[in-house]
């Protein structure tokens, strides 16, 4: 339970940051938060050689506006989203999803951009990501790269990074002052991983629903859209049977892993409930 | 490679030489002789090693000592003044808010940082940021009628 020697890197600047990683390769690893990345090393399932710590890097933490997204710096800590850090509905599904992660203790540490590069299929910014097909910026001695959540997420801990890149900041486009927002997850105990997490963004035109995005996480190597259940929404009235259905098509969507906390058969049941109720709370707040 | 770190610890600087594997948990405690923050998963997961950095609950298991050069830090030695205990803890021992003690130290820290940054917090916020720690003796009920008690004492 004590983790491996390695060397520890604490550089000031973004620059400098990008030129170790850029010098060690494979051997390095990003300290960012460290609330995943210290227990896997204190495992020794992680054994990184050179550790890059960011916590000192200036400037990488901001949360700003742009017209259309938010743009959030890599070490963005978790607490930071507990009070909506935008007017309109992101702000509150980003609050939703930040009181689910961890505890407080961890969401005082770990970051925006550590988890997003964990690529825990459990995460909830990882789900969130996936929902709003959010962009990000990988940086690193050979430039930027703008990478979109259906390509960054590869599968269980794995993303589009490379071993010289290092993720600087998530662009979450804004949303329609009037969408509707819902996200439910179902764990043991509060703080636990979610056994499945649903999530959902609904825009009614004319009392029917012109656009229609539900993501899962916890059901698959990467968080999942179902565009099944987006297409039962899709033109449609929204209400209580259209809600059941769409929980039933994203049931069928889905082919989830069991493990400990809960078997494939009972995680595809939790997709249909948590996807009702997504959407069902999405329409009473 | 060993790092020169000093870790300041209830007002006191600690001139200490470690390997950056060192997390600050074990500093506390085999460096700084600290030993009232107890280890328990050594994973972020039962938060028995909560202190306080910059006023903010934290898994010390979950940091490395070289992180913490120069920032200020609160142990559950800091909470007592000479014999005089924290209101915390006089809630602890007066609600019967531990039986084996081996979290306490870890559940002290966490109400001390609540209850300094949200003095009116209400009781499902409080559950809520209880629920960060694990406790196996009490069933938790007396840790949340001791923080309340002392959330009053501390309002005045």
């Amino acid at each position: 339970m004590k983790p491996a020697k390695f060397e520890y890197r604490a550089p000031r600047e973004l620059e400098e940051a990008l030129s170790i990683l850029a010098e060690v390769g494979d051997e390095g690893k990003v300290l960012a938060g460290g609330q995943s990345l210290v227990p896997s090393m204190n495992f020794r399932l992680a054994r990184p050689a050179v550790l890059v710590d960011i916590n000192g890097i200036g400037g990488i933490d901001s949360v700003t506006s742009s017209s259309d997204h938010l743009v959030i710096g890599t070490l963005a800590r978790h607490v930071r989203f507990e009070r909506p850090v935008t007017d309109g509905p992101l702000g509150h599904l980003l609050a939703l999803a930040a009181r689910k992660v961890g505890h407080r203790p961890i969401r005082i540490r770990g970051t925006f951009g550590g988890s997003l590069a964990h690529a825990d299929p459990a995460a909830e910014w990882c789900m969130i990501a996936t929902l709003l097909d959010a962009t990000m910026v990988a940086s690193s001695v050979r430039g930027q790269r703008e990478i979109t959540a259906s390509n960054f997420f590869k599968t269980v801990f794995s993303t589009a990074l490379e071993p010289d890149e290092l993720l600087t900041e998530a662009r979450l486009p804004l949303l329609n002052p009037a969408a509707k927002i819902g996200f439910v997850e179902f764990s043991r105990r509060a703080g636990d991983f979610a056994i499945v997490a649903a999530s959902s963004v609904l825009d009614v035109e004319g009392g029917r629903i012109s656009t229609a995005r539900i993501a899962l996480g916890s059901v698959g190597g990467t968080p999942l859209r179902s565009p099944a259940a987006e297409a039962v929404l899709q033109g449609n009235v929204p209400s209580g049977e259209l809600f059941a259905e769409a929980g039933e098509a994203a049931a069928g969507d889905v082919e989830p892993m069991g493990d400990i906390h809960g078997s494939p058969e009972y995680r595809r049941d939790l997709v249909r409930v948590l996807t009702r109720r997504s959407l069902q709370a999405s329409t009473e707040h | 490679m060993k790092h020169q770190v000093t870790l300041n610890i209830n007002g006191s600087e600690h001139e200490i030489f470690v390997e950056a594997r060192k997390t600050l948990a074990d500093a506390i405690r085999e460096e700084c002789g600290l030993t009232g923050t107890h280890l328990g998963c050594e994973h972020g997961v039962c938060g028995a090693c909560t202190v306080l950095m910059d006023g903010q609950p934290v898994r010390s298991c979950l940091m490395f000592a070289v992180q913490c050069n120069g920032v200020p830090l609160r142990t559950v030695e800091g909470l007592a003044d000479g014999d005089d205990l924290h209101p915390v803890q006089k809630a602890f021992w007066e609600h019967h808010g531990l039986q084996c003690g081996f979290c306490t130290p870890g559940f002290l820290m966490l109400a001390t940082s609540v209850l300094e940054q949200e003095p009116d917090i209400d009781d499902e916020a409080l559950r809520e940021v209880l629920s960060s720690n694990l406790c196996r003796c009490t069933g938790y009920q007396n840790i949340l009628i001791a923080v309340k008690a002392a959330a009053e004492e501390m309002r005045g």
